[in-house]
């Protein structure tokens, strides 16, 4: 620990960053997110097995990026989100300091994505075994229990907008959500309008996800929201070959096509 | 007891379906009157969303047709459209929504014939599956009831 707090000092007094994203215990110890810009706050920098939180989502955040040069405080959801980001143009390399937090308690600096890229290739970066099994046994299901699972789910949505805020990817300066002409997502939180909200979120992620499940996280309510962009990711990895966050130059899926895309409902 | 006839919106592209089903109409051809057409510019303009407006709205099932791969009037549109469809199927599939009551198909503008035989296909489906409850029974309220059209 005292480790990384030199680190984060010597790091913001030779000026190589303006503010240090990572974490710190708040009111009854819990954890949260800290932006260290002085010595003392640097002090309070905290790191254990229970700082989860995938910190990415803060990097484009005007009131964090207003400070200046960011450093992060990376795991592997981080370093899968920066490369997504950069692969959508909203990072650039060397744009981040990133100093990763290796599961076996060290601290490792990452000057390029060509580095990110070579360990995401390394390590485990899938969907956990638990949420795999909540997929399978939803898919297992027919068609209109499923309809209910969701149904009861989705009447629990206070439309926060809580993981809209959490999601490293989700940026836009003007989301639908806001959009009021025309108005495609009812600012009441209804049955209806939920599931547009939710189905909508799904699809703009569809392809995009990292599954750092910080929406589910997130929630107020428990929503398991973040089953709906996991289950569309190994379709897309079977269907096109895409992987969100493994590397900086990689192509958006649906943004591109290939002429003989397969399908069967067509007709 | 009269029979349930169903709502079906078709959401056509400009440059073959529409035309397409302009020539089931100058051919003479009848088909099921039971659909709504709407046309877009091209089938990479038909977004998720509207689909989602039009069961919203009181739609029982949906059509969406535009140009065969190839055929696009702006060369990659419908491609685009296609992985679109792929993946927003997967996702309806999973939240337990009627993938049965979206149709999706390639009518070209000289295919009149196809477009009769899709529309009536289509509406035999739906009229056996019956109308969607399922949807109209989760809001008391639609979208347009309750904030206006007036926003459109």
């Amino acid at each position: 620990m005292s480790e990384l707090i030199k680190k984060v000092k010597a790091l913001l007094n030779d000026k190589t960053i303006n503010v240090f994203v990572g974490y710190e215990k708040g009111s009854a110890d819990r954890i949260r997110a800290c932006f260290a810009r002085n010595e003392a706050q640097a002090n309070k920098v905290f790191f254990d097995a229970s700082c989860t939180q995938n910190l990415a989502g803060y990097l484009l955040k005007h009131e964090v990026k207003h400070f200046g040069k960011l450093g992060i405080l990376a795991n592997v959801a981080a370093l899968r989100s920066i490369m997504q980001l950069a692969s959508e143009f909203q990072i650039k390399d060397g744009e981040v300091y990133v100093l990763f937090a290796n599961p076996d308690g060290t601290f490792v600096e990452f000057n390029d994505f060509h580095s990110i890229e070579a360990y995401l290739q390394t390590t485990d970066t899938g969907i956990k075994a638990e949420e795999q099994e909540r997929i399978a046994s939803l898919e297992a299901m027919s068609n209109n229990e499923r309809w209910l699972f969701w149904n009861k789910e989705f009447e629990k949505c206070i439309k926060c907008y809580a993981c809209r805020a959490a999601c490293p990817m989700c940026y836009c300066h003007r989301c639908t959500t806001d959009v009021n002409q025309p108005q495609w997502i009812p600012v009441a939180s209804h049955e209806r309008g939920n599931l547009d909200y939710h189905l909508m979120r799904a699809m703009h992620l569809a392809g995009r996800c990292v599954n750092c499940g910080e929406c589910a996280t997130a929630c107020p309510m428990d929503i398991p929201l973040n089953l709906l962009t996991y289950q569309l990711i190994s379709p897309i990895k079977e269907t096109f070959g895409a992987t969100a966050g493994m590397k900086a130059d990689a192509t958006y899926a649906l943004s591109t096509y290939k002429p003989d895309d397969k399908e069967n409902f067509i007709i | 007891m009269q029979e349930f006839e169903p709502k079906i919106v078709a959401f056509v592209c400009n440059w073959c379906t529409y035309a397409g089903a302009d020539l089931t109409g100058t051919s003479r051809i009848k088909y099921s009157a039971n659909v709504k057409i709407i046309r877009f510019p091209c089938t990479g303009r038909i977004d998720f969303m509207i689909l989602m407006k039009a069961f919203e709205n009181g739609a029982d099932g949906i059509i969406v047709s535009g140009c065969h791969p190839n055929d696009c009037h702006y060369s990659t549109g419908n491609f685009h459209a296609r992985r679109r469809w792929i993946v927003f199927r997967n996702l309806l599939n999973f939240t337990g929504i009627d993938t049965e009551r979206i149709q999706f198909s390639w009518v070209s503008a000289a295919e009149g014939f196809k477009w009769a035989d899709v529309v009536n296909n289509t509406v035999k489906k739906i009229k056996e599956i019956g109308p969607y409850e399922n949807y109209k029974k989760i809001a008391v309220s639609t979208l347009f009831n309750e904030e206006g059209a007036s926003n459109e």
